[in-house]
């Protein structure tokens, strides 16, 4: 295990002025499913950077070509053009001893129901040639990390969509891999669920391990990810530090005002003047402001407007992939 | 293959559960077989053609090995036709081992070779209950085992590569209608194919199950030529191998699109 690791990083190279290595690199990826009349573009020509130790997020709505993506690096999936190095070995021969030194939790939960919980994690280790008893002991000691200690001995198919998911995460880790890739790692979960895998994501983090996930979760992203990508229809919109994108796309801060009769195009004509900025949704309109205050004494001057209600609020990636596609993230 | 092993090693895991259910399976399915038509089917046979009248031996002793070359297929079809789809779609079995170490034609290879641990497993309990019903006389009927195996796995693997294929579970029960019963039935098995009307009794020899059929009966009756059994062997190896490099690149397809 050690041993893959070590001689992933003599062959990689390092990005300029010896900053961290970088783990992921691609130049122009494409993938494309289906030929002819029914080819589909998933990811249209995107440039992607990883450096080792970071978290590296893709935010882009369902169909975006986040889980394409992820499988190309995952090498999974071939690319279809472009270039692609990962761990400093190009995915279309190197693609087993890539795998070795990753962890993969998929956007589907690939967990064996009939399995125990314990049994799921045994068996993954020695799908990466750990002995039996290394893969025993390596897996009490993710249950312990992933708080499934007690529930070692259960079916899979008893556990909740939140303990499936920390066991995908365990299982990911079974092999030390120095990246692991997480899509979606908290769709369906609900809000407790979700900060708990979070937590363990942070100390996943922490450890020194290299990161990469995908969400729609404007919010998920802003909290996990060093840096992001903005993705939208195979390609990258616009990429920086959550910061970064929101003060390069966006205001500081943003008013929501929703009409009380849920008709926006006319309220809307009339706030115009009032931001720098407004966006008109279908249920209420947002108006871009550097003073979120000012902006929302206006707009309840408006006595004429009947607006349900006024609500000033800090602008988020939301804002800023609405910027960039005109478009909200989870619809 | 050595890489493949933790494949196989997944597929014991999870059957170790049934493995009471799966023996019981093994051993009802040959006893109710052997007695039904070995000796219920066998005396009437036997008293109208006397008691080497099916090509020189009693009915128990012409169908039992045939019995043991159709026990092969099923188990073979058993083991790759749904398990490959519920591997892929249900279980998670593909989808986690395609994501670790392992390589597609591990993937593959580690399921077949479970199946052909299953398919040995089947064939020793057959042989082993047959011999108690008194079907064998040559102790040649211990090379008719492993022979049969083979026959397993030349189904085996193509039904993989036709598996992989399918999105449906349905499709898999009219395979098993219209293909794997019928050629069960009229494969020499119960009767010599030499009974079929003319032009299908051409179909039969291009089945391997016939070939299965053919070379397991002749060794259990201690009556197989070197020359006849090499081609047996060579038509069933064939179909083995290129029914794992069709499976090859259909699961390489349909595993990593
Ligand atoms: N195996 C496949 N065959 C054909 N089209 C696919 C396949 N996988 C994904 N796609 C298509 O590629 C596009 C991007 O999908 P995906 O990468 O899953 O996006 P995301 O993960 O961002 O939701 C979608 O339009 C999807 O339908
Ligand atoms: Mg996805």
């Amino acid at each position: 295990m050690s041993a893959t690791r070590d001689e992933a990083s003599t062959q990689e190279g390092s990005t300029a002025l010896g900053a961290a290595p970088a783990l992921v690199s691609a130049r122009g990826l494409v993938k494309a499913f289906g030929e002819g009349d029914k080819r589909r573009v998933a990811v249209d020509g995107i440039d992607v950077e990883v450096l080792e130790g970071e978290a590296f997020g893709f935010l882009g709505p369902n169909g975006a070509g986040k889980s394409s993506t992820m499988r190309m690096i995952g090498c999974t999936s071939p690319a279809t053009g472009g270039t692609l190095r990962v761990l400093g070995l190009d995915p279309a021969t190197d693609g087993p001893a890539i795998r070795a030194g990753l962890g993969v939790v998929p956007q589907e939960d690939s967990l064996d129901g009939e399995l125990t919980v314990r049994d799921n994690l045994v068996i993954y280790g020695r799908y990466f040639g750990l002995p039996w008893k290394a893969c025993r002991s390596r897996a009490d000691e993710l249950l312990e990390f992933v708080q499934l200690s007690d529930r070692s001995d259960s079916r899979v198919d008893t556990l909740s969509g939140g303990m499936k998911r920390r066991l995908t995460i365990a299982r990911a880790l079974v092999n030390n891999p120095r990246m692991v890739l997480l899509d979606e790692p908290t769709t369906g979960l609900d809000p407790q669920a979700r900060h708990v895998v979070w937590e363990r994501l942070f100390q996943l983090k922490r450890s020194g391990v290299t990161l990469i996930l995908t969400t729609h979760y404007m919010d998920e992203a802003e909290q996990l990810c060093d840096r992001l990508v903005v993705m939208d229809a195979g390609r990258i919109a616009a990429g920086g530090s959550p910061r970064e994108l929101i003060a390069a796309h966006c205001t500081r801060e943003v008013v929501e005002a929703r009409p009380a009769d849920g008709e926006t195009a006319r309220p809307a004509e009339v706030l115009a003047s009032l931001a720098e900025r407004i966006e008109v949704l279908p249920d209420r309109i947002l108006l871009y402001t550097d003073s979120g205050d000012d902006t929302a004494a206006a707009v309840t001057h408006h006595h004429e407007l009947d607006l349900a209600s006024v609500l000033v609020r800090r602008a988020s990636l939301e804002d800023v992939f609405l910027r960039l596609t005109g478009r909200t993230l989870v619809d | 293959m050595r890489t493949a092993l933790p494949a196989m090693e997944y597929w014991l895991l999870r059957n170790r559960r049934y493995w009471r259910t799966q023996l019981s399976a093994m051993t009802v399915g040959p006893v109710l077989y052997l007695a039904a038509l070995g000796l219920g089917v066998g005396s009437l046979v036997d008293d109208n053609v006397g008691a080497d009248g099916v090509q020189g031996v009693d009915y128990l002793a012409f169908i039992a090995p045939g019995l043991l070359a159709v026990t092969a297929m099923q188990q073979g079809f058993e083991e790759s036709s749904w398990p490959v789809i519920g591997a892929l779609r249900w279980w998670g079995s593909y989808p986690a081992q395609q994501v670790t170490s392992l390589r597609t034609r591990d993937v593959l290879t580690g399921h077949l070779l479970y199946v052909t641990v299953k398919l040995t497993a089947a064939v020793t309990v057959f042989t082993a209950i047959a011999a108690l019903f008194g079907a064998f006389d040559s102790a040649w009927v211990l090379a008719a085992a492993p022979a049969s195996v083979l026959c397993g796995v030349a189904h085996a693997a193509p039904i993989a590569a036709f598996s992989i294929t399918r999105r449906v579970e349905m499709s898999i029960a009219a395979f098993y209608r219209f293909v794997i019963l019928p050629t069960s039935l009229f494969s020499g098995a119960f009767f010599p194919i030499s009974q079929l009307p003319a032009g299908l009794e051409q179909v039969a020899y291009v089945t391997p199950l016939w070939h299965g059929v053919d070379l397991c009966r002749d060794l259990a009756l201690g009556e197989a030529t070197f020359a006849a059994s090499l081609g047996h062997v060579a038509y069933l190896a064939l179909w083995a191998v290129g029914g794992y490099l069709l499976a090859l690149r259909l699961y390489a397809r349909r595993l990593a699109p």
